[in-house]
């Protein structure tokens, strides 16, 4: 077990690196001049000098290449060209409202999720089925923010049950859940749609096993059919699928967080592309990245977990 | 992450994928509909829109859907409608243009890798997965803002997101492929490795990126109008889906519909999309699925 989880996160190294390049080589083909983006046309060309020092960027590529893997290595991920804190710094005070948002939102998805996903299965080409085939491919449809601005308008602007601003601070946990409700649900249903498809899909190739057929012929009970023998194998792909879908769950978690005015990742690239800072832009693609290679990392290890077959 | 294990619906003789999508799924038939109108009302927006889109009128800014203005006017004045139109032919056009581009390459490097294997396969494959890690938006939102928004730089930035999934489908038939007595007998009569790939295998993969094609399409303008919606769009004044609703969300409170109207249209094509490809997808071979 011990020796697979090193193979397992040895594997991911590589990967991990490959990624650091791409964002590297990508934060360097800016085009014009970082330091006159920066400081704009008025600045004088000590200025200009003095910055292009301190960035480094006067140094050859392979240079700046060795110190940006060297910081990452000692956990520095530079320093934000606009407000001077370290990058760090800029996301570890967001990051929990993030954090928030998308782990409840992989609740709400699992918890409704699942079930309707059995459902559908269960009854195939019934009418429970057609209902969760078009609302899953409707919810898989909705681009974030244009569920969010309808879930907006109907329950904060209409309604009025929950805060238009969906964040509360961080020390008021009644208030944080409150505001948290809608930005989670709204999440939430594209993941619902998402794990709905795949437990359909994965509980009908299961249903058709031998070994069911078998279970059937020697008098189990319905229920225990679909829960004792059914579910359980067909988890392993919706495991997979919640494990990719992390990736675009942090990317939907952005556009969510802009619809309710909510602080988190999000804001903090939107204020790093709007001025143009691109040191804090480089730093917050390093750490959603890693948490995707690292999601992905904990996903394979859970298969072992969920299925005795997976042999370490 | 779409082609998922589905049971096999009913086995028997197909005249052809295409018909039996449309024969076992009416579903399919709502979503070439849905889609046909709206590529109708791009391509016709010139004759059909009853205003002109940028045409600026302070004197009915923010106006409720009435007879002159059918979906209302928005903080300039301009007819919501018209720039609903005009902004599908940017979706269709940034959407269309990045599959295609995504296909392409990414079609193509698939089949290379499959086909050369060994370092070849290992590298581009490697590259592929670096590409898979990153989440789909944030990609395309970082090659944008290094590369400043414009139509061009969109659809780049869409086609490198949207590479990776398309070598990965194309690359599992063709290691099957490979081993096939065609191909071997291909190899034995001296052809070109690229003669192979392109005239022998990529046939074969064809209705499969094509289903495929279908649906990423769908995500491709989800994408558009998620990077328009963040302000890294075409820029204003041209009409672009993405654009209006930010617009409309800063006047949300005095005028719904302004961020209503299209936000529905974002919905309506990518469902449509969603709804064609998941029938295609069904009708295909099974066992292809797998993947």
């Amino acid at each position: 077990m011990i020796r697979f989880v090193i193979r397992r996160v040895l594997l991911a190294l590589p990967t991990l690196l490959a990624m650091l390049t791409v964002v590297f080589l990508l934060a360097r083909v800016v085009p014009g001049d970082p330091a006159q983006v920066v400081l704009g046309d008025q600045a004088t060309p000590e200025a200009l000098a003095a910055l292009r020092d301190r960035l480094g960027l006067d140094r050859p590529l392979s240079a700046q290449y060795i110190d940006f893997l060297g910081g990452v290595l000692q956990g520095d991920f530079g320093t934000s060209l606009t407000t001077g804190r370290s990058v760090v710094t800029e996301v570890a005070a967001v990051l929990p409202y993030t954090i928030d948002l998308t782990l409840s939102a992989l609740f709400v998805g699992v918890l409704f999720g699942m079930p309707l996903g059995i459902l559908a299965a269960v009854r195939r080409n019934a009418w429970p089925d057609y209902a969760t085939r078009v609302l899953s491919l409707v919810g898989l449809s909705f681009p974030a923010f244009v569920s969010g601005i309808l879930m907006l308008l109907a329950f904060a602007i209409q309604l009025q049950w929950f805060p238009v601003i969906g964040a509360a601070a961080l020390d008021d946990p009644a208030g944080r859940i409150h505001a948290l409700v809608l930005p989670a649900l709204n999440l939430g249903l594209i993941m619902t749609a998402y794990v709905t498809r795949v437990t359909r899909s994965s509980m009908l190739g299961v249903l058709n096993a031998d070994f069911m057929r078998t279970a059937r012929a020697k008098g189990v009970s319905r229920r225990a059919l679909v829960w004792r023998h059914a579910l359980p194998n067909a988890l392993i792909p919706v495991v997979t699928v919640v494990g990719l879908y992390l990736g675009t769950l942090i990317g939907n978690s952005v556009l969510t967080e802009i619809v309710f005015s909510r602080p988190g990742l999000g804001k903090l690239i939107l204020n790093a592309i709007s001025m143009r800072d691109y040191t804090l832009l480089q730093g917050i693609m390093v750490i959603f990245a890693a948490c995707v290679i690292v999601a992905n990392t904990l996903t394979d290890l859970v298969y072992g977990l969920i299925d005795p077959r997976v042999k370490y | 992450m779409t082609a998922q294990l589905e049971a096999p619906s009913s086995a028997g003789p197909r005249p052809s994928a295409l018909a039996q999508a449309f024969r076992s799924n009416q579903t399919t038939w709502i979503g070439a509909i849905l889609l046909a109108a709206v590529v109708l009302a791009a391509v016709l927006a010139p004759l059909l829109a009853p205003h002109d889109p940028l045409q600026q009128d302070i004197l009915v800014r923010l106006e409720a859907p009435s007879a002159e203005h059918l979906l209302g006017t928005d903080a300039y004045g301009r007819d919501v409608l018209s720039r609903l139109m005009y902004g599908a032919r940017i979706s269709l056009l940034v959407g269309f243009a990045s599959v295609i581009a995504a296909v392409t390459l990414g079609g193509a490097l698939g089949i290379i890798a499959g086909y050369m294997g060994g370092v070849i396969d290992q590298l581009i494959m490697g590259v592929m997965d670096v590409l898979l890690s990153f989440p789909t938006l944030l990609l395309g939102l970082m090659v944008v803002a290094v590369l400043g928004a414009s139509l061009e730089n969109l659809i780049v930035a869409i086609a490198v997101t949207e590479m990776a999934p398309f070598a990965r489908i194309a690359r599992a038939p063709t290691l099957v492929l490979r081993e096939q007595g065609f191909v071997e007998a291909g190899r034995a009569l001296g052809f070109h490795p690229v003669r192979i790939m392109a005239v022998h295998i990529l046939p074969n993969l064809v209705a499969e990126l094509a289903v495929m094609a279908s649906l990423w399409l769908a995500t491709a303008i989800r994408t558009e109008a998620s990077l328009s919606f963040i302000g890294l769009g075409v820029k204003p004044p041209t009409a672009t889906w993405g654009g209006m609703i930010r617009e409309g969300f800063e006047n949300i409170l005095d005028a719904p519909w302004l961020a209503l109207f299209p936000s529905l249209a974002v919905l309506i094509t990518v469902l449509a999309l969603n709804l064609l490809g998941d029938g295609l997808r069904d009708a295909i071979d099974p066992k292809l699925r797998r993947e």
